[in-house]
């Protein structure tokens, strides 16, 4: 994937910006409005493989440390250790809880267990979704 | 609380690599992990007198209540019993591994890791109160054990016989699902216990006799009884205390509690009792026969473990008599065979258990374990030979040793039995102790070969890799602990048999009763049938033991192809190369095969359930009127799937498909499902760009002319796929064959505090697919990553060649 292709490149430096960040709206808003974990984790690692057609593997490798395989691996045991919380209070495996909390700038907040599970499904989808197109352009 | 000690296992299995990578420079890893058996033990050890007086404890810890799935402990007499031998025995095989395993050499995690597994699953096994529940920690056991086996993986003795166990085992724990299925069907409850309530239903039931042989058979394969045995001497390749601990004391006890905890639901039954006794008895005298042959002194352990088990299991079957004769003076006679078999279930474990011990000193010291090599070793080794001589000589059932009191007891069982006068027992009942007494005395002539092989005779240090000297104290603490038990369970045995096993006997005979008259333990009854038989033992054997040179040469040249192993091994690699040319037959290696399989599957499984169960019922009465933008969305759809069939190059075909999910994603606007448009505008761009990364690896496209049959079955197989997922799709909307489950998303933000139903039902109504899906994707993922970094290191060192 190694191109000198200038418009793209532009493009992409503003474009990545804006999905990154649409994608973590999309995320964080999910409980209330159209997104989640899935759609969220699915466009970032979009956003990600659009980085990577247009700068090539190993610059973006060098800046975004992070594998990816560990990343999928991580938001599966996040997902499964939310599910492990209600155990341990007592309650069956997976009991999501939810609550409201009066903070000082968003003002009554809702903060949900079902956000962790969320954030543990969207790692598992960013890291699998890369994870395999990483694999899969790298095979010559 | 209490599941959080019988858990504990597990949960400090997790932080053992730590503790194994920051100090075992410093302490050796066993130090840490004793902690975990020591505190269990204690931790039980408060319920013996609640249990003695008969209490229950029950324990819920829900895991899928909605299913009735829920980890139920319940703690008895018979649990309780189990629970302290694998506490207890744990916590001195772990003293004793950290002497026995070196810690510079050995990959401890590993073991350690294995070995609390091993544990947190045999715990779990004998508390579980659910069957499903019992199932999964019964075959973590023999994962565990498969593990354990394997753990000087680099042997290929090992490997075989980790794969030998591993197969005789799941082969058994297969049968015991099918068993469970069937006590579940019959009784419909997952509950051991609310099975003990309704009996009745069970009993009367056409399915209870397939249901006791399933149960059975996994009960014999875990305890190794005839002809299931055959792993058992081969598990041996473990190290030592793993031996020591699994396949003695502890796991292939694992059937006979079985055994014993469904004693009174299939136990009275005449089927029950000549299966479960009939087999024993014949493993007793297999055992004992075949380790007479034995060279290696572990083989020859293994064997006797073979055979003690099947002792056990005998007096077992004859306890289950008490079922029968209900509460009567002869219920009263063969309960107390099942007091035996408790009784000798836990005398074996302390003779057997320190034996092994032995056996891996023995080992470690002279790097010999062939009797052939060995001898004299009473002058360099003389407090090993102290508790040989006493393992030993309880295992042959002399006083003063706790084996004496339960062989005396399964003679006079015995002598019952042949008596009882029910079940056809009045023609042949006289070959129970007949066969009891002389596989006692072929018990009794392997315990002095044993013994007086390995200490006794000249000493021949020239033999010996190394240079002998007594085994370090530590490695003595574990085996010097179990021989006290033994010689002060013969002189006080009803301080166990009060506390410890009667409590177990009650859970196992719940309708018997029994007093503590009973259930005494006496050194001397006096002189009668039992104690002449047992001098009979000592005479006959000690003649055998003498003469033993000339005989045993005979035995051990016994054919290779008569036996079971030989089998076993035929089975084996005849399994090997059917499974391996089924295999080779439809694996063609084409993508478009695969393809077929799945697709011919899926139509087969649908369309057959649709027309099975009526499935197929159209409503297109609630259809909301179809708008100008619908039909225009279903003509570009069509155009486009048209493309992809007619396209001349990939690129275009991709293109054109991605197409069509665009379109997919259109509809989804329309129908204003703006989450769902997202995902597969999503999906779909990643998916096309997946497409075009291994387009990179497909051949040309190319407009040449198949043969008619082969564009026959794509034509066939897409008409019948596309025909299935309509009629699908249809008639799932006109169906209302199970509760609409409306107000669970109506009532979304009261229940799950969510105002998008979509992510209420992906995280909070359905979450267990949700995570069960991320973990297949995640998994996929990596399997993705192998697959493809396989290939191209493989292909490199192909190229460096």
């Amino acid at each position: 994937m190694k191109t000198n292709d200038v418009i793209l490149k532009t493009v992409t430096r503003v474009a990545a910006v804006i999905i990154l960040t649409f994608s973590i709206y999309l995320f964080s808003n999910g409980h209330h409005h159209p997104g989640g974990g899935f759609i969220g984790g699915l466009s970032m690692s979009s956003a990600i493989v659009l980085l990577y057609l247009s700068f090539g593997v190993d610059k973006v490798r060098e800046n975004i440390r992070v594998d990816f395989k560990k990343l999928s691996a991580l938001g599966v045991l996040i997902a499964i250790g939310t599910g492990m919380a209600g155990v341990i209070f007592g309650k069956p495996f997976l009991t999501q809880t939810f609550g409201h909390v009066d903070l000082p700038i968003f003002g009554d907040t809702e903060l949900a267990s079902a956000l962790i599970f969320d954030t543990g499904v969207a790692l598992a989808v960013i890291g699998t979704a890369v994870n395999i197109i990483l694999s899969i352009s790298e095979d010559r | 609380m209490f599941y959080t000690f019988i858990f504990l296992p597990l949960i400090s299995a997790l932080f053992v690599p730590l503790l194994y990578k920051y100090f075992n420079r410093l302490v050796h890893t066993g130090w840490f992990v004793l902690v975990v058996p020591l505190t269990i033990f204690i931790y039980l050890l408060q319920y013996i007198p609640g249990v003695a007086a008969g209490d229950t404890y029950k324990y819920t810890l829900s895991w899928i209540p909605s299913l009735d799935m829920n980890i139920v402990f319940y703690v008895d007499g018979l649990s309780l019993l189990f629970g302290l031998l694998i506490s207890g025995v744990g916590a001195l095989v772990i003293v004793y591994s950290i002497y026995y395993m070196s810690k510079i050499r050995e990959a401890l995690h590993n073991f350690y890791i294995y070995l609390l597994m091993f544990m947190g699953a045999m715990l779990g096994l004998v508390f579980s109160d659910h069957l499903l529940v019992l199932y999964g920690f019964w075959e973590l056991t023999s994962v565990s054990s498969f593990l354990l086996i394997s753990y000087w993986y680099e042997r290929k003795s090992s490997r075989q016989g980790a794969l030998k166990a591993m197969l005789i085992t799941v082969l058994g724990g297969f049968g015991l699902l099918a068993g469970f299925i069937m006590m579940i069907m019959m009784a419909d409850t997952y509950s051991i216990r609310e099975i003990l309530a309704n009996l009745d239903v069970i009993q009367n039931h056409a399915l209870f006799i397939p249901a006791m042989l399933c149960v059975l058979l996994g009960a014999f394969t875990k305890s190794a009884q005839f002809p299931f045995s055959i792993w058992l001497p081969d598990a041996m390749e473990a190290p030592t205390p793993v031996s020591s601990y699994l396949h003695s004391a502890t796991m292939v006890k694992a059937g006979i509690y079985l055994v014993a905890r469904m004693t009174p639901i299939f136990g009275g039954s005449s089927v029950w009792f000549w299966l479960v006794a009939g087999v024993g008895l014949i493993t007793l005298l297999y055992g004992s026969l075949t380790a007479l042959r034995q060279t290696d002194l572990k083989a020859m352990l293994a064997y006797s473990t073979i055979s003690q088990l099947g002792l056990i299991m005998c007096l077992l079957g004859v306890g289950s008599l008490a079922v029968y004769f209900g509460a009567s003076d002869s219920g009263t006679v063969f309960g107390v065979a099942g007091f035996a078999a408790l009784f000798h279930l836990f005398n074996h474990s302390t003779f057997k258990g320190s034996l092994f011990m032995v056996v891996g000193i023995i080992d470690h010291e002279t790097g010999r374990r062939d009797i052939r090599y060995l001898g004299g070793l009473m002058q360099v080794m003389p407090i090993t030979f102290t508790i040989a001589l006493v393992g030993g000589l309880s295992m042959a059932g002399l006083p003063p040793f706790n084996g004496f009191l339960s062989k005396e007891m399964f003679f006079a069982a015995v002598n019952e039995v042949s008596q009882a006068g029910i079940f056809g027992l009045s023609k042949i009942g006289l070959l129970f102790p007949i066969i009891a007494w002389i596989a006692s005395i072929f018990t009794f002539v392997y315990c002095m070969i044993f013994i007086f092989k390995t200490f006794g005779g000249t000493y021949r240090p020239e033999k010996l890799t190394r240079t002998v000297h007594e085994a370090p104290w530590g490695m003595l603490f574990s085996p010097i602990i179990l021989g006290l038990l033994v010689i002060f369970i013969f002189f006080f045995p009803n301080v166990l048999g009060k506390y410890i096993l009667t409590p177990a006997l009650t859970s196992m005979l719940p309708m018997t009763e029994m007093s503590s008259y009973d259930l005494k333990i006496s050194v001397w009854h006096g002189l009668n049938l039992e104690l002449v038989m047992t001098i009979g033992v000592i005479v006959v054997g000690l003649l055998f033991f003498k003469s033993s040179k000339r005989w045993i040469q005979a035995m051990r040249n016994y054919p290779q192809g008569l036996t079971l192993n030989h089998w076993y091994n035929k089975g084996l690699s005849g399994t090997e190369r059917f499974s391996t040319s089924l295999t080779n037959g439809y694996m063609t290696g084409s993508l478009r095969s695969y393809l077929i399989y799945t697709f011919a599957f899926f139509v087969i499984v649908l369309l057959s359930s649709l027309l099975l169960l009526y499935g197929i019922r159209f409503d297109f009465s609630n259809d909301a009127a179809i708008s100008v933008f619908d039909v225009g969305l279903v003509l570009a759809m069509v155009i486009a799937a048209g493309t992809v069939l007619l396209a001349g190059n990939r690129i275009v075909a991709i293109v054109a498909l991605g197409a069509v999910g665009y379109m997919v994603a259109m509809f989804f606007v329309i129908f204003r499902a703006p989450d769902l448009a997202l995902t597969q505008m999503v999906v779909e761009t990643v998916s096309t760009l997946l497409f075009l990364l291994c387009f990179y690896h497909l051949p040309k496209l190319t407009k040449q002319i198949e043969r008619i049959p082969f564009k026959l079955t794509n034509l066939i197989i897409s008409i019948a796929m596309g025909l299935t997922v309509t009629l699908l799709a249809l008639s799932a909307n006109g169906h209302k064959m199970f509760e609409p489950i409306t107000s669970f998303f109506e009532n979304a933000f009261e229940l799950a505090g969510a105002k998008n139903i979509v992510n209420a039902i992906l995280v909070d109504f359905r979450g267990f697919d949700t995570m069960l899906e991320i973990s297949v994707l995640a998994v996929a993922g990596l399997g993705v990553y192998v697959l493809v970094h396989q290939r191209s290191k493989g292909r490199e060192q192909h190229e460096n060649e």
